[in-house]
């Protein structure tokens, strides 16, 4: 059994100028030890995603509908009691930005005891011993004097390595991490990725990677979601996405990366831009700013097809198929 | 720390300075003290020879010179109403001001943080609604509205309260204070004051914990600790708490400063013996000695408010570094 299934997910937000899907028919599994990468540009849905999974949304936002199954208890139907049991002990979260994650007016031990003491009947000697072992775990230099400082007496990079170390605590079985690196240097970014992936195979643990960076999920994750307008249009596994990506959005993405154009040249871009989700054009959402465009994407929404190891939400990449197969029938007689 | 307070020391200087400057200057705006002192009776040259004698007819720098090296002494002037140094018949009447003072901000800090909290909480509930209605209703109603209106419910159609006056004192420190803390009657005598007085600072900060909270619970760090598992309690009253009371001690600092300044409503309608209520008398008499010296001391009061906020503020906020804090 998957560690992690998640089943049709929807997430609404309820405003006042009426209900918006922020995302729908999410389906994707994880297993032990898996690492997934969630990619997309900013407004797909990413983030949503990841907080959706321990409900941590903020309001108005709120799930609507599917299944969140983790270890056979659905996360999305337990009590608020019960599924702060889960967070931050069987499953983690580390945040965007370590400047604004960690608490200003307590201290680096005073942040780790405490999550270590909602979770496990432990003295605070024993949680405080704990606590050191993570820091050193995350290459934190001289971790004691470390647990009795404030955030603000860090740097970016060491306080995103205490913001893992805080994901670590419990040994949880999946980590989720939006963004762990955006807002670091890049010179530190490779650092953090390099980090987590260390952890992640050392232990064992499952990781869904929420970034848009192509390259990251490339270097750390096995498998790859592809997000657009709240909905996976691709998923499988990374290394098929990024040699032979199927979805013009995917392709578009790919083709953005800057090593893809030559010096001097100007960088590609998918024109146009994500539409807000109050106004998803109909049929792909992808559409308007798609060069392949044909008739049926205006208005049919695309299933998923097939393609090696991968789904693809694609009319033409399901027409590409079906000819495909037309002419591998025509050989065969 | 000790750095700190020296630091602070100095610019109190400067601050006192100044102060002492705008109310010594304003004296000669505020009537003749003569007419005052001496009644209707006196003949023209007698009032110029008292004129003298008190060096009322001196250049204003040799008026503030003096009273600046008599100050520099403890010394404030001598009401002339009273016929006793001001410092002293001040001095006399501020535990009165500041047991008033300190009820009020006891009520404040008691009711503002648990409904400011509660609102910011559950903002939509209907008790917090009703909080945020009646904290507007309350910062639109004048003090002398609402102690007339408490003391007309409580005092005159209940009768529950009395309605002026401390009521029974104990001296403690060999007279040098005293309490209406300490007996039944003074404490009952507290209640409607202290209320009236609170009632201008209650909703203000009611509303600013509120705001302050509100924001707080949106942030990274709160989230980041509802990611972590811990206990809503902890969330709200310590990750979220602590962070909240930043602005607002800052705010508080002067505002019980301002609080002091209050009293003289307050103290008016209520026939409250302290400081406020002699600031007034003092105005009706001329008796500009006694003025000054209410100035004076009121300010040093602010100096001292604001210094001790100050140290307050940077235990609970790890990222200010008092001067010479390590």
């Amino acid at each position: 059994m998957a560690l992690l299934e998640v089943k049709d997910l929807e997430v609404r937000f309820g405003l006042r100028s009426g209900e918006v899907k922020a995302l729908r028919d999410i389906n994707f599994t994880l297993n032990r030890g898996e690492r997934l990468g969630v990619v997309g540009e900013s407004g797909a849905g990413k983030s949503v995603l990841g907080f959706s999974i321990l409900n941590l949304l903020s309001k108005p936002g709120y799930i609507a509908g599917g299944e969140i199954s983790f270890e056979g208890r659905n996360l999305a139907d337990l009590s608020a009691e019960e599924l702060r049991s889960v967070r931050g002990n069987r499953i983690a979260m580390i945040f965007q930005d370590p400047m604004m994650t960690l608490n200003p007016v307590l201290t680096i031990g005073e942040q780790m005891v405490e999550c270590l003491l909602a979770h496990r009947k432990i003295s605070k000697r024993d949680a405080r011993e704990i606590a050191l072992q993570k820091l050193k775990q995350v290459y934190i230099p001289s971790p004691e004097t470390r647990l009795d400082q404030y955030p603000h007496e860090l740097s970016g990079g060491m306080r995103q390595r205490v913001v893992i170390a805080i994901g670590l605590l419990m040994d949880p079985d999946i980590i989720i991490a939006d963004e762990p690196t955006t807002a670091l240097d890049v010179t530190i970014q490779a650092e953090i990725m390099e980090l987590m992936l260390e952890l992640c195979e050392r232990n064992n643990v499952a990781l869904i990677l929420i970034t848009h960076d192509l390259g990251v999920v490339s270097q750390v994750t096995q498998k790859t979601i592809v997000m657009y307008a709240g909905r996976i249009i691709e998923q499988g596994p990374t290394k098929e996405i990024i040699n032979d990506a199927q979805h013009p959005y995917t392709q578009g993405l790919m083709n953005a990366l800057p090593q893809m154009a030559l010096p001097g040249q100007r960088l590609n871009q998918i024109r146009g831009a994500m539409p807000p989700l109050q106004r998803i054009p109909t049929g792909c959402a992808f559409h308007p700013r798609c060069n392949y465009v044909m008739e049926t994407c205006k208005h049919n929404l695309p299933g998923f097809t097939r393609s090696g190891g991968c789904q693809v939400a694609c009319h033409l990449v399901a027409e590409m198929k079906r000819e495909e197969a037309a002419q591998k029938k025509a050989e065969e007689v | 720390m000790i750095a700190f307070l020296i630091k602070r020391l100095f610019q109190a200087i400067v601050v006192m300075f100044v102060i002492s400057l705008i109310s010594f200057s304003i004296q000669d705006n505020l009537g003749d003290p003569l007419r005052e002192l001496v009644g209707q009776s006196v003949s023209e040259e007698e009032r110029q020879a008292l004129r003298d004698e008190l060096g009322l007819n001196d250049p204003f720098l040799v008026q503030y010179g003096r009273f600046a090296r008599n100050a520099l002494q403890g010394d404030l002037g001598t009401s002339y109403f009273f016929k006793e140094p001001a410092l002293e018949v001040i001095l006399k009447k501020l535990p009165a001001t500041l047991e008033l003072v300190f009820g009020a901000t006891l009520i404040i800090v008691l009711l503002s943080v648990p409904l400011g909290v509660y609102s910011a909480i559950r903002p939509s509930s209907l008790f917090s609604r009703a909080v945020m209605g009646l904290s507007i209703i309350g910062i639109s109603i004048p003090v002398f509205l609402t102690a007339i209106g408490l003391i007309y419910l409580f005092a005159i159609e209940l009768g529950w309260m009395p309605s002026y006056g401390r009521g029974e004192t104990v001296d403690l420190f060999n007279g040098w204070w005293e309490t209406g803390f300490l007996t039944g009657d003074g404490l009952l005598h507290l209640v409607l004051p202290c209320f009236t007085l609170a009632s201008i600072m209650l909703p203000l900060f009611i509303r600013l914990i509120r705001a302050e909270m509100m924001e707080v619970l949106q942030s990274e760090y709160v989230k980041f600790a509802w990611a972590k598992g811990i206990s809503p309690r902890r969330i709200y009253f310590l990750h979220a708490l602590k962070n909240t009371m930043l602005p607002v001690i800052t705010v508080g600092g002067v505002q019980i400063g301002t609080m002091v300044a209050y009293t003289i409503l307050t103290e008016t309608v209520f026939q409250w013996p302290g400081m406020g209520f002699l600031f007034l008398e003092a105005v009706n008499r001329v008796d500009t000695p006694l003025i000054v010296a209410y100035l004076i001391v009121v300010g040093a009061i602010f100096v001292i408010t604001n210094t001790i906020v100050d140290l307050i503020y940077g235990l609970v906020n790890p990222t200010v570094k008092l001067a010479g804090k390590k």
